[in-house]
């Protein structure tokens, strides 16, 4: 209707504002992509990586690579990757959660021979963090259960770290005197009847003991312990080795149908390779991973301990097993963690 | 409104309640909002203006500027639509939309986001159609759009519905006898008489657009520089250790509420109104 007239104030500001910012988020476009999807505790590790990668990348081939980076729980990224995250790599806690998109066929079945040691390029275990002097005392898994002790882990169902937590806990049960599948539970029972709280992930965790001040003991990735250590220069937490813990393996995978859409895969590949060369390995050992080179393991003996390490293969048939038994809907999980009691 | 004789309660009870009133606002709003200020620059100005100025976070701001730049006035217009609707005209379905309207303010966030993964995700009803098509929904910007767009709907319809509701159809009825047509009397009459509580109920949707969290972060799938709006952003600083820097960003946030906050009251002073009259269970 022509000539009729508006009330001024609100018709013209917001008609201002989305020209505006429209041409805002414009970035440089020459630049390649590759988005990798992760889980919790690798942040600074590909951080630094990306960056180092990107160089190598540009030197080259000439093409600039902006690599982006998404981080949670490993069990939900696997989920956002199935739900149509465009992730062209996955780089998550375990196995498990690989397979979980394979078997969507997003992945090729048999991604975990593609790279060599398991398509895990670097290796962590499972530690203690306790407060600075060790005031409870707590020197190996049989602690954990002591009354007033509080035991920081996170939910095994959302997250990667929670369900090595676990098995880890379980194995050590295994090999105690008159250990078998009973005694284990019961052990793994009064194990969470000690965790005050229970967080998605392995980060938030690690905040609510260190930050917070939840809790007498956290169980963490041996690369979370010490990254608090060092970021929190004052924290007053040290960490304790226990007897026996896990080979936890993080898997990395090419997510084949997203690299070929995308048309990323020589993009992807080199990235995942470069994790197993020295300049990959060197940052593994950095930010506190095991690395895979025997010489720069040796090398950080003081950082990584030797300690008795049981695999998942080994001690539970692999992770389909494991996750059917003890972390699948009224697994043996569900039956031993009631929360509220 | 208090000075009228005779319904006025004893001083003590006014001043009792007042300052009871007063001391929860103190303690549930005021000092977590100063908590966050003093967080924010504990390790100084330098640390905190570096965190905004990372790239990471500017993308983060940019990207909630637009979404709320899309969201707001899709709603305005929807909202509008809709309040007007069921203020001046009958018809069948209208207490349904009227109930439809509040849906997401009884839905849990999680579950609006939820539900666009459901429909628009690889596995979803219509993701393998969208991926023939390269079209990407959840985990990109439109995604985000439409989950602050479903959790923000109510706040324009709800402000603005209660005072067109008050005002009736006698006005529209008068233009109408004077032979205006429909879009004129929308324009001339019905506009004109609710555009202050319009504005404010853009504002609240500009807000919560702006802050909302849980329905984000369920269709955002967190790659920074792309895909994180502020709030998003702010949960990640904190989980990287860097609270400064977090703080800093939920400071920022903070100042954008603020400031709406200060627009909707600045409204009201020029305007010698209250916006809030007749609208009272709003927002």
């Amino acid at each position: 209707m022509p000539g009729s007239r508006l009330p001024p104030l609100p018709r013209r500001a917001l008609l201002a504002a989305p020209a505006l910012l429209a041409a805002a988020p414009a970035r440089a476009q020459a630049a390649r992509e590759l988005l990798n999807v992760s889980y919790d505790p690798t942040r600074e590790l590909y951080r630094d990586y990306n960056a180092g990668f990107a160089k190598a990348w540009q030197a080259r081939t000439g093409q600039a690579v902006r690599v982006n980076t998404s981080h949670g729980g490993s069990g939900r990224q696997a989920r956002s990757v199935i739900d149509g995250l465009a992730a062209d790599v996955v780089t998550l806690a375990l196995a498990y959660d690989v397979d979980a998109i394979a078997e969507r066929g997003l992945i090729a079945r048999d991604w975990i021979t593609r790279l060599p040691h398991n398509s895990a390029p670097y290796t962590s275990t499972i530690t203690f963090l306790v407060r600075q002097g060790n005031p409870k005392g707590i020197r190996d898994w049989g602690d954990l259960v002591k009354p007033g002790i509080g035991v920081i882990t996170p939910n095994p169902k959302t997250s990667g770290g929670a369900r090595w937590n676990y098995l880890a806990a379980w194995a050590w049960a295994l090999r105690q005197p008159g250990g078998d599948d009973r005694a284990a539970e019961e052990f793994l029972g009064r194990l969470y009847r000690n965790v005050p709280v229970l967080d998605t992930g392995a980060r938030g965790s690690t905040t609510s003991f260190v930050q917070r001040g939840q809790g007498d003991v956290l169980l963490a990735w041996e690369n979370e312990a010490h990254l608090a250590l060092q970021e929190f220069a004052g924290a007053k937490v040290e960490i304790v080795t226990p007897s026996l813990s896990i080979l936890a393996e993080p898997s990395v995978a090419v997510v084949d149908r997203n690299a070929e859409r995308r048309g990323t895969r020589d993009l992807a590949e080199a990235y995942l390779q470069g994790l197993y060369a020295p300049e990959g390995q060197a940052l593994a050992a950095k930010h506190f991973y095991r690395p895979r080179d025997a010489a720069l393991l040796a090398a950080h003996a003081a950082l990584f301990p030797a300690m008795e390490l049981v695999t998942v293969d080994g001690a539970f048939g692999g992770w389909g097993e494991a996750q059917r038994r003890h972390f699948a809907d009224g697994g043996v999980f569900d039956q031993l963690y009631k929360p509220g009691r | 409104m208090s000075e009228r004789p005779g319904i006025a309660d004893p001083a003590w009870v006014r001043a009792l309640l007042a300052g009871a009133a007063l001391l929860v606002g103190l303690l549930l709003l005021a000092l977590p909002l100063a908590v966050v200020f003093a967080e924010a620059l504990r390790r100084g100005w330098g640390v905190a203006t570096a965190a905004l100025a990372d790239p990471d976070t500017l993308s983060a701001i940019r990207l909630t500027l637009l979404v709320a730049a899309i969201t707001v006035p899709v709603n305005l217009v929807g909202g509008l639509a809709a309040a007007w609707c069921i203020a001046k005209h009958d018809f069948p379905g209208r207490r349904l939309l009227t109930t439809l309207i509040e849906l997401p303010f009884s839905v849990s966030p999680v579950i609006s986001g939820l539900v666009f993964v459901l429909l628009f995700g690889l596995q979803g009803w219509f993701g393998p159609w969208l991926q023939a098509r390269d079209i990407q929904i959840v985990f990109a910007l439109p995604g985000l759009v439409l989950a602050t767009l479903f959790v923000t709907f109510p706040f324009v319809a709800r402000t603005v519905l209660p005072l067109m509701q008050e005002q009736g159809r006698t006005e529209e009825e008068a233009a109408a006898t004077l032979g205006a047509s429909g879009w004129q009397v929308f324009r001339r009459v019905t506009l004109p008489n609710v555009q202050w509580a319009l504005l404010s109920g853009v504002l609240l949707c500009n807000a919560r657009a702006m802050g909302e969290f849980g329905a984000v972060s369920v269709v955002s799938g967190h790659i920074r520089g792309q895909t994180n709006t502020v709030p998003l952003h702010v949960e990640i600083l904190y989980n990287e250790y860097q609270f400064a820097g977090a703080f800093a960003v939920a400071a920022l946030l903070a100042l954008l509420g603020l400031a709406t906050l200060a627009a909707k009251t600045a409204l009201e002073r020029l305007t010698g109104r209250r916006l809030g009259e007749g609208t009272g269970d709003a927002a």
